[in-house]
């Protein structure tokens, strides 16, 4: 689900600075369903990592209490303009999301 | 600028999601089960929020610190129902800072806990969350 | 009042020695202020509050200072017409006596003549320009932007403009403003990459010497305004982004900083204090006319903190004397507009007449007439605001009744006729959706300790700058040194105790969420008014004021 991720990667001194962000719902399973009056199950993004040129560079956990429609930012040494940053993440229901872009 | 993903297993992750550390009560509890029990107070941790959220359900958090060997950031809110919001680790020249947005449902302490070289510390902000309305 | 009325022509002249706008020209750099006009394009009466309680930092510290203490701080004699302009004292008599104030005409003959004697002068909008007013919400805020551009804004930014939507404001923005005008905002960031929206500054030349101007929105606006009208930015305070653009702007070759600042005053000592590199942050939003900036020391040595009132009311003129490239010296003058000395400008008049000309007949309508001054500001409550919880409780049939803590909202004499312009000046608002809600005592308790907070937190960065809701219905007693929770007490309805888990029907108006539906509140006022016809002076429902003994905000 690769449409479902924005993804921005900038030089900024001698860093990559990497902003993300993935459609998801984060449904945290405490809300309850206005009609009939039961929870709505979880679902939510829970493992993420992200890679530079292939080399893992953050490993994530996340819980329900991460937004909606989820943002994470983070700064890499060491990267240079046309590098690959990567970032895979997978929800509680299995649900793969991955995308890419290349440091401008 | 995103390119097509290509599809991995989950097996990419380092470690299985702590589901103990993620379901537990309170912050405390929470900070134990995710490897951060008796973090000490440190003012090297950055903690950059709103004074006031802008809106409860999306509150910006920024996390950086300053504590040399930093592996690992985590960051809890006190009176959400499951206080534990994320664990980030950093490897191969990850900075140790981190952006995100979390849920917040009333003014409550943000905390962050870092761990470094074998130990662990911790910081903390308040985040004010309003019903809002009046202005001048 | 003992004063003589205002009636001089030849106060503008620069010939008559004795005139009350000849401001000798002082220094090489010239900024003229003006904030919070609320789309007053007319000459009006505003009466200033008669409370105004800082807590914190802010105890008897300007802009915390009302009536006598104001007059004893800032050297201004009793019964003057400055008296009449920075205080609420002896209103009604000072008003017959001085006439009324501000008006775009008169401002702008006023703008002309100090920019006479200050070339390269630049003219700054604060912001809460565009609303205010019924035209202003009938044309969209066009009547006040075109009149802005006529008066000759260099520079802007904006609070209650966001309230027509960001459409809107990007369309006047990239369109009217294009080329003319600079809207400038600092603290407004996309929602999606945290991208600028708008300029964070700009720098401009003023007799050879670069001035920057940086503009700060209110910080609040997606919670004291409904967040759906800008649902693509994020506002906030972010002074570490303004620490980022003053070094910038110096880097660039500023050799004066000026923020344009819609903070707040208190909000804007707080962060003079932290932020450093700023000569003058030129502020609005709290409607606080302050004679004399208050001076905040820093890292990076000091800031001019200024706040130029509301309505129109005040025209602020600060002076620099930059040498070596550095400001040397400054002189600030808050010039109040006292229409009964200013000659309208023709073309500004022509323009004003011609916007009204399709409404005239409409806002002139006769309501009822007033036997008590109408007025709104003070911390807990205005005249006005009991009129229109008086006129919510009765229509909506409501136990109890919440007014938004607005700071705009011109005022009316004893005898006045209470006409629809007038309503339009309390209400006109993009959601003037009246509500009749069931709230338990423990939810109206919650929703006032909420509101009291964000007016009473120590902290001015937990302030959002208006005043407390008002009520109806309910008395209380208020202890403003306590915290969140802990401030409002012994509240009684109809001489019972609220009970926190009854149910009772509360009247509001004005709500934030999306979807809301009902009548507009102006609806819900002039019917009150065509009914009673006769307005008899109002009943103010105050709560008891708790913690304000030697509180200089309190008259
Ligand atoms: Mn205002
Ligand atoms: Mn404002």
């Amino acid at each position: 689900m690769a449409e479902a991720m924005k993804m921005r990667a900038t030089m900024q001194g001698d860093a990559v600075d990497v902003k993300v962000l993935i459609q998801h719902i984060m449904e945290t399973g405490q809300r309850k369903d206005k009609k009939t009056g039961n929870l709505i199950p979880a679902h939510f993004i829970n493992q993420v990592s992200a890679t530079l040129n292939g080399k893992m560079v953050l490993d994530m956990q996340w819980g329900v209490g991460i937004s909606r429609n989820p943002f994470v930012g983070f700064r890499v040494k060491g990267a240079k303009v046309g590098d690959k940053v990567a970032v895979h993440a997978v929800d509680n229901l299995g649900t793969v999301f991955d995308g890419e872009v290349v440091v401008a | 600028v995103c390119a097509a993903g290509l599809l991995k297993t989950s097996g990419v992750f380092a470690a299985t999601w702590n589901n103990l550390a993620f379901t537990s009560k309170d912050t405390a509890d929470a900070m134990k089960n995710a490897g951060y029990a008796g973090a000490a107070e440190n003012k090297d941790i950055m903690i950059k929020v709103p004074d006031i959220a802008e809106n409860g359900a999306v509150v910006p958090v920024e996390v950086s610190s300053n504590i040399p060997g930093t592996t690992s950031i985590a960051i809890f809110v006190d009176k959400n129902p499951n206080p534990m919001i994320a664990d980030f680790e950093f490897m191969n020249g990850a900075e140790p800072f981190i952006a995100t947005r979390v849920k917040m449902a009333s003014t409550s302490i943000v905390r962050a806990s870092v761990k470094a070289g074998g130990k662990v510390y911790t910081n903390s902000r308040e985040v004010k969350v309003t019903i809002g309305g009046c202005g001048g | 009042a003992s004063g003589f009325a205002l009636n001089s022509r030849a106060a503008l002249s620069a010939t008559d020695a004795g005139g009350f706008y000849d401001l000798p020209a002082f220094g090489n750099v010239s900024l003229l202020h003006i904030t919070d006009c609320h789309a007053q394009l007319l000459p009006i009466y505003f009466r200033e509050p008669n409370v105004n309680i800082g807590v914190g930092p802010g105890l008897n510290q300007a802009p915390h200072l009302v009536g006598e203490h104001l007059l004893k701080a800032f050297g201004i004699r009793p019964g003057t017409p400055e008296a009449y302009a920075f205080t609420y004292l002896d209103f009604d008599n000072a008003a017959r006596t001085y006439g009324k104030v501000g008006g775009f005409a008169h401002l702008a003959t006023l703008v002309k003549k100090i920019r006479a004697s200050r070339p390269g002068s630049l003219l700054l909008d604060g912001g809460d320009t565009w609303q205010g007013s019924a035209t202003a919400l009938w044309t969209k805020g066009q009547d006040m932007v075109d009149a802005g551009k006529l008066l000759g804004v260099d520079v802007m930014t904006g609070h209650w403009e966001f309230t027509f939507g960001a459409e809107r404001v990007k369309q006047v923005v990239d369109n009217d403003f294009k080329g003319k005008v600079d809207f400038v905002a600092q603290n407004i960031k996309t929602n999606d990459f945290g991208d600028p929206v708008f300029p964070g500054y700009v720098i401009k030349p003023i007799n050879g010497i670069p001035v920057a101007i940086i503009g700060q929105a209110f910080p609040y606006t997606p919670i004291a305004n409904p967040r759906y009208m800008t649902p693509d930015w994020s506002f906030g305070i972010q002074d570490d982004n303004m620490q980022t653009v003053v070094d910038e702007a110096r880097a660039k070759g500023a050799q004066v900083v000026v923020v344009l600042s819609h903070n707040g005053m208190d909000v804007d000592i707080k962060m003079a204090g932290r932020v450093s590199g700023i000569d003058a942050i030129m502020g609005g939003h709290t409607h606080d006319g302050m004679p004399a900036p208050s001076i905040v020391k820093n890292a990076r040595g000091q800031t001019l903190v200024t706040n130029a009132g509301s309505n129109g009311k005040f025209l602020g003129v600060l002076d620099l004397d930059v040498r070596n490239g550095k400001v040397a010296g400054f002189k600030y003058k808050l010039l109040p507009v006292f229409a009964n000395l200013i000659e309208p400008d023709k073309e500004m008049a022509a323009l004003i007449e011609t916007v009204r000309a399709p409404y005239k007949e409409k806002l002139g309508e006769k309501l009822a007439v007033t036997e008590g001054t109408l007025y709104r500001r003070g911390n807990f409550n205005g005249t006005f605001d009991q009129l229109i919880l008086d006129a919510l409780m009765e229509v909506k049939g409501a136990d109890a009744a919440f007014s938004p803590g607005f700071r705009w909202g011109t005022s009316l004499l004893a005898g006045q006729d209470i006409t629809l312009e007038h309503v339009m000046d309390q209400t006109a608002i993009t959601y003037p959706q009246t509500t009749l809600t069931e709230m338990t005592g423990a939810t109206i308790k919650a929703i006032m300790e909420d509101v009291c907070d964000n007016l009473f937190n120590p902290d001015p960065y937990k302030q959002q700058g208006g005043d407390m809701v008002r009520v109806g219905g309910i008395s209380y007693t208020c202890d403003v040194n306590k915290s969140i929770g802990k401030r409002i007490n012994n509240m009684m309805l109809n001489g019972k105790a609220l009970d926190p888990n009854r149910k009772y029907k509360v009247a509001g108006w004005a709500p934030v969420s999306e979807g809301v539906t009902g009548e507009p509140i102006w609806d819900v006022v002039t019917s009150y008014l065509r009914d009673k016809k006769v307005i008899t002076p109002r009943k103010l429902n105050l709560p008891k004021m708790i913690g304000v003994k030697d509180n200089d905000g309190v008259a």
